[in-house]
């Protein structure tokens, strides 16, 4: 069960993750700030403070703390809420390198006892989705060059396989 | 890490661009073996060359392969670099995720002892 990522078109990024738990218990991890803030964040980010207000034309605050102090925040309006199958939210960062508002799309999709959430990140030009790939999610760790030629061959090796 | 630094924002995308297909995915995995004409390229897709050149006409505006200037044979070969920061970038954007989902495992889990259903 590893986290999926895509890029279907030059504005998106989606991410596909099965989760062995119930679609409604998924929901809440993904809407419930005491929740939230127990796994929202990786490589010494972590959500430091979360309020939602969880309706339509809600508004949301998620600030996280970096491993190095640094305070980053998050801000957007709740379009969309139907537990447990969906949350469509928007998303601007309050340094964001890129324009505009990003339409973040959730899918929580129950079957047997796993559901499987798909994220869809939509920015608001291909320039942002290309810098936003390259640049918030890297603020940690850096991976050394040996790792990068491994990638490419697993890259390579996978798309061998891939038979779409 | 702005934007307009080394493969730019254009770059990444015809990089993308180019990997959506399978068939340029398996030329560029042919070339990762070392460098091969036309002919040798088309030979197992049961394409025709003209087809073949299309797909590499794609993949050197990419800038994921050069050309070889011998008129007869101009044999491809494949440049990584291009591919090699796309790849970076996708998979640490995937490893970020991964990592916070893999909390998110942990919580679920924990959240399901605490209430058996």
């Amino acid at each position: 069960m590893s986290v999926i990522v895509t890029t279907p078109t030059d504005r998106e990024i989606v991410l596909t993750r099965m989760f062995a738990a119930p679609g409604q218990l998924v929901f809440d991890t993904y809407t419930r700030p005491e929740l939230l803030t127990q796994w929202y964040g990786a490589r010494g980010w972590n959500l430091v403070g979360c309020e939602i207000d969880l309706r339509e034309g809600g508004r949301y605050r998620f600030s996280s703390r970096g491993p190095d102090g640094t305070l980053m925040v998050q801000v957007g309006t709740v379009l969309e809420v139907r537990p447990p199958v969906r949350l469509v939210l928007t998303e601007r960062f309050d340094e964001q390198s890129y324009p505009g508002d990003t339409l973040i799309v959730h899918t929580f999709a129950e079957h047997g006892e796993q559901t499987t959430v798909t994220t869809t990140v939509r920015y608001a030009t291909p320039e942002g989705r290309d810098t936003a790939l390259r640049y918030p999610m890297v603020r940690g760790v850096r991976e050394s060059g040996d790792r990068l030629t491994e990638l490419l061959v697993e890259l390579i090796t996978n798309n061998r396989e891939d038979p779409s | 890490m702005e934007p307009g630094g080394y493969g730019g924002p254009a770059v990444l995308d015809a990089t993308f661009h180019a990997l959506s297909d399978p068939t340029r995915r398996a030329i560029l995995a042919r070339l990762a073996a070392g460098e091969a004409s036309v002919t040798e390229l088309a030979a197992p897709f049961r394409m025709s060359q003209p087809a073949v050149s299309k797909h590499l006409k794609v993949l050197e505006k990419a800038g994921l392969i050069a050309r070889g200037r011998d008129a007869q044979r101009r044999p491809c070969r494949l440049v990584a670099q291009p591919l090699r920061d796309a790849t970076a970038w996708l998979a640490d954007f995937r490893l970020y995720w991964e990592e916070s989902y893999q909390r998110l495992d942990a919580l679920l889990e924990a959240l399901q002892k605490d209430s058996p259903s």
